[in-house]
């Protein structure tokens, strides 16, 4: 059975491994992969642990549903205690490692302890074993999947790994696989880094079995054709995330000079130069929208390098937050940080705060090395990526993320920082979009806006599809709006799409076939019969609802643990004192609105059921069986 | 009718769903190891491409079988093993110089791609259009046309 999948609980202090069943009564709690994380987490960690130091868990994980007819059944999630943030570390990725994780035997990997010297887990179905990694420590994020796969002989072995980043400990670098597929946010590699596990490599020949073959495919089908016919996919097939530039840098919902301007004036980094560089597309585990471009780089000391992607998130690093207009420096950014193993959002937004540090004369000449860090200055950028990953000079500074590089730098360097919790913000400028703002402002992770983005805010939807979005699978009767730059209305919005990407995280299926983008993809009910049809378990869309509100409100009550407040959830100043300067009119001239922005977070902890300061209510955690937590049934 | 299942390589984006539906279909499970197609990748190169059986007019494996347990399928133009003939000596999987035969180590026999009975699940579930279903004698033509498409452009220049 899809269920029958082991979890591994592996020691790299003293090498000890045992592994153990799943309880089905576990399944129905947190489903897999990112919900049971969040347990995992909670149960085998306790207060205040160092995140770089050997009490930290890292965990491994493919979904409930993952190698399974899902469409793009492909996502391995990756969880411990932030090094960056101190609070929950998290992290998604594409590709075919949770399947490949999956094949090999096993759901769930609780990695404890740190290893004496860089090893790497070998998984091959049913076994573990820890071999030695230092043939491989130093290389590169590609090169070491390479090396691994030439010295177990065995090309089809699938790799996770951390980059020279992670084993620089730099704090918010990534958990990788393949080229690029970037398991990034909250500095999961970091904590690799600190285990000395240099990889995991997994090879399984194992059946998963389908519950029920024949509906799971007529089903499946019917989801692939949905998702393949919808606009959205089309134009996603074709560009990639990037496609999303042409609509928020010509609006001006864009950061540009890290918080300066909201549009990349002139800007001159559209999607389409990707087709003067790429021989075709790529796609995920069983993922019809083929997302990530193949590419060549053409220009300068990196002609001739094959890379794939960049994402939008790219375009912003190395585009807009640092005022470079040229797509070869994307094409470039992008390739070094997925070899380094690095954060892009992270890599590009401090970065540009550096830069405006260094305009305002916070930062000089000295600090940097002789380095120009000026607006548009493409080789600086991409120079400060490499000192970063290395720890070089002011990138060793950099490299420690927003809260305690600024301590380092002092005066009053905090204040130009982009930052929810200590984590960077992504390169979009929510001063015209509360909801957006809310979004970032409380999730768990940080500044972030894969926790409960609703993009489709931006799209005006009428009243009534609002409703039947939001009012599904639990009840809604409060006001909805379809103006974007409204504040009613929009924690239910924020709260739903929480619940719905917790969701798709414990199934372990790309967000991108869900109602994230588009309106009319797979929600609730989909995922009822998806699960059904594959694993045999049945549940309700309002009992998968329950999972996803189980597993996000451990979150809050791991991040309270480590300390959260309702602080915490709130902006940097400057999204309510500066104005958007430019931009179409009705993003011109916006900020944040100190006191709707407040109520909207009051009536978002309402809708949690969480009090006044955001602590879950005692009746919040008695509904959802977390009173008893740290329970430890696994 | 007598079709082919033709690849056309450029256009796989090497998500495997092929493999997962094809073992699921035939055997209820996922598991490429039971699968009888593989987008086999060059990671390194960014290259992938599917390999199935190429149902041969003049099979290798069918000319090793001792038992004469492999034979063709005139109607749906296809080779087939006979598994109440089929010893498992595997000779076969060593005969195809294309890897077209494989070994299901769970239900211990040889597998290789039947066509799904001339309603090939792969193809069905293939959104790029890597992998066709086409009639045998018309087969090149797609082909013909796309590549055709590329000196038609050129051409139109000096028109």
């Amino acid at each position: 059975m899809a269920l029958k999948r082991k979890i591994a609980y592996i020691n790299l202090s003293n090498g000890e491994i045992e592994t153990a069943s799943i309880p089905l009564e576990m399944r129905k709690l947190y489903l897999g992969g990112r919900g049971m994380d969040m347990y995992l987490l909670y149960n085998h960690t306790k207060q205040g642990i160092d995140p770089l130091g050997p009490d930290n868990v890292l965990l491994v994980s493919a979904g409930v549903l993952g190698a399974t007819l899902a469409s793009a059944s492909s996502r391995t999630h990756v969880a411990a205690k932030s090094p960056l943030t101190g609070f929950v570390g998290s992290t998604n990725m594409g590709g075919f490692f949770a399947p490949e994780l999956r094949w090999a035997g096993f759901d769930h990997l609780v990695i404890k302890g740190k290893a004496k010297k860089p090893v790497y887990l070998w998984i091959n179905d049913g076994e573990i074993e820890i071999r030695d990694a230092s043939n491989v420590w130093g290389q590169g994020v590609f090169d070491t999947q390479e090396s691994i796969r030439q010295e177990l002989g065995d090309e089809e072995v699938k790799v996770m790994c951390c980059g020279p980043a992670g084993e620089n400990l730099v704090r918010f670098a990534n958990v990788m696989t393949g080229l690029k597929d970037a398991g990034g946010r909250t500095g999961m590699g970091a904590v690799m880094g600190s285990k000395n596990l240099k990889a995991i490599a997994a090879r399984g020949t194992m059946d998963i079995e389908i519950k029920h073959p024949e509906q799971a495919l007529a089903y499946d089908e019917q989801i692939v054709n949905k998702v393949n016919r919808t606009k959205f996919t089309q134009i996603m097939q074709k560009w990639g995330t990037m496609f999303i530039y042409g609509v928020t840098n010509s609006t001006g919902l864009v950061r540009c000079q890290n918080f300066q301007l909201n549009q990349l004036v002139g800007g001159d980094i559209e999607c389409e130069y990707i087709e003067d560089v790429s021989f075709g597309t790529e796609g995920c585990f069983g993922c019809v929208i083929h997302c990530r471009h193949k590419y060549i780089i053409k220009e300068g000391p990196y002609a001739g390098t094959y890379a794939q992607g960049p994402e939008y998130t790219s375009q912003g690093a190395f585009g807009m937050e640092v005022g470079c207009n040229n797509f070869n420096t994307v094409l470039v950014g992008n390739h070094l940080v997925n070899t380094y193993g690095m954060d892009t959002l992270e890599t590009g937004s401090m970065i540009a705060w550096a830069m405006e540090l260094y305009e305002k004369g916070i930062l000089t000449d000295k600090d940097t090395d002789g380095l120009r860090l000026e607006w548009g200055n493409d080789e600086a950028v991409l120079e400060m990526v490499r000192r970063i990953a290395e720890r070089k000079g002011l990138g060793d500074i950099l490299a420690e993320g927003p809260l305690r590089a600024a301590k380092k730098i002092g005066k009053d360097s905090l204040k130009y920082n982009i930052h929810v919790k200590g984590m960077s913000n992504l390169h979009s400028d929510e001063r015209p979009t509360p909801a957006l703002a809310l979004g970032i402002a409380t999730s768990s992770r940080g500044s972030d806006h894969l926790r409960s983005r609703p993009a489709i805010d931006l799209y005006h939807l009428p009243e009534p599809v609002l409703r039947k979005i939001y009012g599904n699978p639990t009840p809604y009767d409060g006001p909805l709006t379809s103006d974007y730059t409204d504040y009613e209305g929009k924690p239910r919005q924020v709260q739903w799409q929480e619940m719905v990407y917790e969701a798709v995280d414990c199934l372990g299926i790309c967000k991108y076939h869900t109602i994230f983008l588009s309106p009319n993809l797979l929600s609730f009910d989909e995922f009822s019969e998806l699960l059904y049809y594959n694993t045999g378990l049945e549940m309700s869309p309002q009992e998968i609802w329950e999972v996803a509100d189980r597993a996000y409100t451990l979150e809050r009550l791991f991040n309270i643990r480590e300390g959260l407040t309702r602080e915490h959830d709130w902006l940097v100043d400057r999204y309510f004192d500066e104005p958007t300067p430019v931009g179409l009119p009705v993003v011109r001239g916006k900020t944040i609105d100190r006191e709707k922005f407040k109520k909207m977070i009051d009536e978002y902890y309402e809708l949690h059921g969480w009090d006044e300061n955001g602590l879950p209510r005692p009746e919040t955690l008695e509904k959802l069986g977390l009173d008893k937590e740290p329970s430890h049934k696994l | 009718m007598q079709k082919i299942l033709i690849v056309d390589a450029e256009k796989c984006t090497g998500c495997r769903a092929c493999e997962m539906v094809c073992s699921v279909k035939h055997e209820g499970v996922s598991n490429p190891s039971r699968s009888r197609i593989h987008a086999i990748k060059w990671e390194a190169e960014g290259f992938v491409l599917p390999m199935i059986c190429q149902q041969c007019e003049s099979p290798p494996c069918m000319a090793v079988c001792p038992k004469d347990a492999i034979s063709r399928d005139e109607e749906l133009d296809r080779v087939m093993v006979d598994y109440d003939l089929c010893i498992g000596c595997k000779m076969c999987v060593a005969a195809c110089p294309f890897g077209g035969m494989g070994i299901d180590t769970v239900a211990r026999r040889v597998i290789k791609c039947d066509l799904c009975d001339g309603d090939p699940t792969c193809v069905r579930f293939c959104q790029p259009t890597a992998l066709q279903y086409l009639p045998l004698n018309t087969a090149n033509l797609r082909k013909k046309r796309s590549a055709g498409l590329k000196f038609a452009e050129l051409m139109t220049r000096f028109a």
